[in-house]
């Protein structure tokens, strides 16, 4: 007999949602969570997309720690003299259900355990899982602080930085090329001139991303996310790439936060957390095995995450997976099998949704993004040169737009930016 | 030796902002004796903390104390000059009151 139905390692998105489907099932779920609170070890860029959410908490907007609704979309390509911005907002953005939201998630985090402890999963914090029990290749429980405890079921939902995947799934390191590192800074200003810097009614929000110059061109980008209170900026760098940057990724962060295009945005205001975070960028080439016997995966220790420089997803992924691993452990332990084989429910149901689908519609992209360094260093160039060409009246005699702009392109080749536009839509 | 551009900004005022409780003795990072130049060269561009610092003199300090647990100098150097990396122990590190 088990201490437990079910164990959950780490109580970020994946973990608390995974605790909340197993609590209200009726099973007897404890969830240890190495920091002194939820989310106190935990960082995101960051938004969440709501849909996946709303599927577990059909009310969560009426008392989620929400900071806002994100109504505009920008992206930029930066050069180190130039900023070319596209903003994008509609009303399908604020939509129920296909809206997104900015979130912290030292207070996020701490509402989504609420959620699971009220519905009957027992926490432990300020504990750390050192190791995991394993009887004839099975894992039968964790090791933590100095106590055996035990269960049917063990979910692994401790983060991108999981030391207890390798035993549990046989999962290694993950190689220098599959990962960024990210870098944040939580810049305070007051909400109302948040509204008015980032042209939006009060409430709302904008995501914002930058390519080239955020990284001095290096594989990676700039982000930018609106909270009531404060602006998350910081950017996102591939470890292997950027372990040759003439430039620290700490030095690209002050120098994004100095450039003509962003200075203005965060003109007076106060930095008050500096944090740091990695993000897996290899896609569904990296991902371990999801399931072993009596163990499951879920979030960013399952590597489930995409970065497509316009959008970067995973709370979403995390949460949907969380709750698919939540219902199918239920199964598994009301059939009275919780082998590998037991726990292929969850994989079913995760092939099924739009987690593995999307996964496996953009496996190319990785390799897209990592052998196109043109993204990051011409084509901001670029269309800095073609946008000069346009605007700038400077009493010389016009030339025809053509003679203008095609030594411009011929720059960067007409051939390679066909072969660029082909491969990124044939990897998206 | 690869090359570095003047780095200008001091992290330390940045991270002495953010909530710490330090486990004084008990590094959960460390490093092989006499780490190879180039792979610490890695982790001196990479460390979103800047913990990973070479003076004028070329002398090389790592301190663990501003660790944001992020895992980077594990992925990049695990298999060369970091000897041990852990999570620091349970209610130690970096307490983010924002995230």
């Amino acid at each position: 007999m088990s201490d437990f139905d079910a164990i959950v390692v780490g109580s970020g998105c994946a973990g608390s949602i995974a605790a909340y489907e197993l609590a209200r099932a009726g099973k007897s779920v404890l969830v240890v969570e190495r920091g002194n609170a939820a989310g106190a070890k935990n960082m995101t860029g960051g938004r969440i997309y709501s849909h996946s959410l709303k599927r577990v908490f059909p009310d969560f907007e009426k008392d989620a720690p929400l900071e806002r609704k994100i109504t505009h979309e920008r992206i930029s390509m930066l050069s180190p003299d130039a900023n070319f911005t596209v903003d994008f907002t509609s009303e399908e953005m604020r939509q129920e259900g296909r809206d997104s939201y900015s979130v912290l998630r030292a207070e996020f985090d701490p509402w989504l355990a609420a959620q699971a402890e009220e519905a009957g999963a027992e926490y432990i914090y300020g504990i750390a899982v050192e190791d995991l029990i394993e009887n004839e290749g099975r894992i039968v429980g964790v090791m933590a602080g100095e106590d055996e405890i035990t269960a049917d079921i063990v979910l692994l939902c401790d983060g991108v930085n999981s030391l207890l995947t390798e035993k549990a799934v046989g999962f290694k390191r993950p190689a220098a090329h599959t990962m960024a590192v990210g870098i944040k800074q939580i810049i305070e200003l007051p909400e109302g001139v948040i509204d008015d810097r980032m042209l939006c009614a009060p409430g709302e929000g904008s995501s914002w991303l930058f390519a080239g110059d955020a990284t001095h061109g290096h594989v990676g980008g700039g982000f930018m996310y609106t909270n009531k209170n404060s602006i998350s900026l910081g950017l996102v760098a591939t470890i292997s790439d950027a372990a040759t940057s003439e430039v620290p990724v700490y030095q690209m962060l002050e120098d994004l936060k100095a450039h003509p295009a962003v200075a203005p945005l965060i003109r007076g205001g106060k930095v008050v957390e500096h944090s740091g975070h990695m993000v897996p960028e290899g896609g569904l080439n990296m991902m371990p095995e999801l399931i072993g016997d009596g163990v499951m995966l879920a979030g960013e220790s399952a590597m489930m995450c995409v970065n497509l420089g316009y959008m970067v997803r995973g709370m979403d992924y995390a949460i949907a997976a969380g709750m698919h691993a939540g219902l199918c452990a239920v199964m598994a332990l009301d059939a009275g099998d919780t082998s590998k084989a037991g726990l292929q429910c969850y994989l079913d149901a995760l092939d099924d949704s739009f987690v593995l689908r999307d996964l496996k519609q953009f496996s190319r992209f990785p390799h897209f993004m990592e052998s196109t360094p043109r993204m990051f260093n011409e084509y901001p160039t670029m269309i800095r040169d073609i946008m000069n060409t346009m605007f700038i009246v400077d009493g010389d005699p016009v030339k025809p737009l053509k003679k203008s702009v095609m030594p411009i392109v011929k720059k960067v080749g007409m051939m390679n930016i066909f072969k660029d536009v082909r491969g990124g839509m044939k990897a998206l | 030796m690869s090359t570095l551009k003047p780095i200008t900004i001091n992290v330390d005022e940045f991270l002495a902002l953010n909530k710490y409780t330090v486990d004084e003795g008990n590094a959960h990072i460390e490093l092989v004796e006499d780490p190879d130049t180039e792979e610490f060269l890695k982790l001196v561009r990479l460390c979103p903390a800047a913990l990973y610092k070479i003076d004028e003199e070329g002398k090389k300090s790592f301190d663990y104390a501003g660790c944001l647990e992020c895992g980077t100098c594990r992925i990049a150097c695990g298999d060369t000059i970091i000897k041990k990396w852990e999570n620091p122990q349970p209610t130690m590190g970096i307490e983010y009151r924002f995230g």
